[in-house]
């Protein structure tokens, strides 16, 4: 069977729109691949191109070498079967929270009656029943999430791709989301790429985590199988013994990068 | 409590400006009240400065005998024509050239040479063009409101969340829906920044072209009495416009309120 999503030696390099001998090649030679099913976290240090990976797989960029599959078929334009969980606010503000979950059904023509009641069901699974007619700045930053991950899952993706969808969060709120999470994608088991610069997150949730290193021209350095039993709680995963023995394990691997990636922003 | 209270006092305070303003203008230019020490004869402040007395006279005349009404009527109607057609122009020209950078960058000159030419200046022109009647009036209020609107929402467009728009994209929006859902929203938050100001500039181009040369409306009632030296008939001429200029202004702002009902206002803290 074909890998969901499939990243084949991508290369991918920016050119500066004023000076066209300024480049940046953001990852190089970076091979990728995520089975049906499978969870897998991307982990590095800031500035490495994750979020590079990320636009690449849902067809928002072009590589500038290397092939994008998904589910053995090339992609071309927009990744159809992906879902996209941003990093910053993309509700639309004009919006009300019933809306914007709606959204993708309205613009695939669905019936308005039948999208509204799916959009309430889904708000209510995202635990904002009752919420629908407010608008974004009328919604925590957490209850913001919850808006955007119904308004992604209810289009039924086969593959999620997450950008730090929590970063943004306070502690026990990214907590109860990671949870969350967790509980929707055991129902239905989607095909999920998850980036994050917390090793934690990635190993808590993950069955696979792929660490890359520092930018420029960033690639992966290691893939580390993380064989935690599920169902997981991430608060209390993280006391487990299994788990600090993979984290030190990875930590170790990284720590190298970080602190490259570190003094090149300091420069 | 406290709050409705304060804001009473405000308006108390506001109408009580408006009061003082009315007895200072009385005092200072009825003959006779102060003995004459700018002017050497003593009916000379009234001449320039009019008397409110007679100035509120003469419009509670116009608006009890009937007079005023068509010529309110044409005014208005030019300036609703020029804000109307300028705003839906402005809206359609502003979107398309933000969504095509080509032909922006190509119009870019023209289009800032239009804007810093002083188009009252066009008012003759469109009166050749177009006759005496609302037409040319109309032609040169769309002129100041076009590019007000047009400058809003090209803006507008080209500042739309490149984060909301990705999400629209994986959402799976077409390009027609993505401009329906996305763009003209968010283009519409400018539009309506830019309304209060458009409204303003559509009722100059109708009283400005009524007052280059017309045969009904408020400008035109403005240019007879400037024709012999009634004072206070220009000073009536004025209130009038500028209460049906607040009137309109309001207007906007009801309307804005309804639509906008998304955007956060200051002091909205309900945050759940």
């Amino acid at each position: 069977m074909s890998a969901a999503l499939e990243l084949a030696r991508i290369t991918c390099t920016f050119i500066s729109r004023h000076d066209r001998s300024q480049r940046y090649t953001a990852v190089e030679e970076t091979s990728l691949a995520v089975a049906p099913g499978e969870f897998v976290s991307v982990v590095g240090p800031t500035g490495c191109g994750k979020s590079t990976l990320l636009n690449l797989a849902a067809g928002l960029l072009a590589p500038s070498s290397g092939s994008v599959r998904v589910f053995g078929e090339p992609l071309r334009g927009i990744n159809g079967r992906a879902g996209y969980l941003f990093q910053s606010e993309a509700l639309m503000p004009w919006r009300n929270a019933l809306q914007n979950v709606i959204a993708g059904l309205e613009f695939r023509g669905l019936d308005p009656a039948a999208a509204k009641a799916q959009g309430e069901d889904w708000l209510r699974r995202v635990g904002l029943g009752g919420f629908g007619d407010r608008y974004p700045h009328q919604l925590s930053g957490g209850m913001r999430k919850r808006v955007a991950l119904a308004q992604t899952l209810i289009l039924n993706p086969q593959i999620l791709l997450m950008d730090e969808p929590f970063s943004a969060l306070d502690v026990q709120t990214r907590q109860l989301m990671e949870n969350e999470l967790l509980e929707l994608w055991s129902a239905d088991r989607k095909s999920v790429l998850f980036i994050t610069h917390d090793l934690e997150e990635a190993i808590a949730l993950s069955d696979r985590v792929m660490v890359l290193s520092a930018g420029p021209a960033s690639h992966p350095i290691g893939e580390y199988r993380i064989d935690l039993p599920r169902p997981r709680d991430v608060s209390e995963i993280r006391l487990s013994p299994r788990f600090v023995e993979i984290h030190a394990e990875i930590w170790h691997a990284m720590k190298h990068e970080v602190l490259k990636g570190y003094a090149q922003q300091r420069q | 409590m406290r709050n409705s209270d304060s804001k009473l006092g405000l308006r108390l305070w506001q109408l009580g400006v408006l009061a003082g303003l009315f007895v200072a203008w009385h005092v200072l230019t009825v003959p006779g009240i102060l003995p004459p020490f700018y002017f050497g004869d003593p009916n000379k402040a009234a001449f320039f400065f009019g008397e409110p007395l007679k100035v509120l006279g003469r419009i509670w005349n116009w608006f009890a005998g009937g007079d005023i009404y068509r010529h309110l009527w044409v005014t208005l109607m030019e300036t609703m024509l020029a804000f109307f057609t300028g705003t839906v122009l402005g809206l359609l020209v502003g979107i398309w050239l933000a969504l095509a950078p080509t032909a922006a960058a190509i119009l870019d000159p023209y289009i800032k040479a239009l804007n810093a030419m002083p188009r009252v200046i066009l008012a003759p022109i469109f009166m050749v063009w177009f006759g005496l009647g609302m037409l040319s009036k109309v032609a040169l209020g769309v002129t100041l409101v076009f590019f007000i609107v047009f400058f809003n929402v090209f803006q507008g467009v080209r500042e739309v969340s490149p984060v909301v728009l990705a999400n629209a994209r994986m959402l799976g929006a077409s390009k027609r829906q993505l401009l329906r859902h996305v763009y003209l929203p968010s283009a519409m938050s400018w539009v309506f920044a830019s309304l209060h100001n458009s409204v303003g500039l559509a009722f100059v181009g109708a009283v400005v072209g009524e007052y280059l040369g017309s045969s009904e409306g408020v400008g035109y009632l403005i240019l007879q009495a400037e024709g012999v030296f009634d004072i206070n008939t220009v000073f009536a001429g004025i209130m009038v416009l500028t209460a049906f200029a607040l009137a309109l202004d309001w207007v906007v702002t009801l309307v804005e309120k309804r639509l906008m009902v998304w955007q956060p206002r200051s002091g909205e803290t309900e945050r759940i």
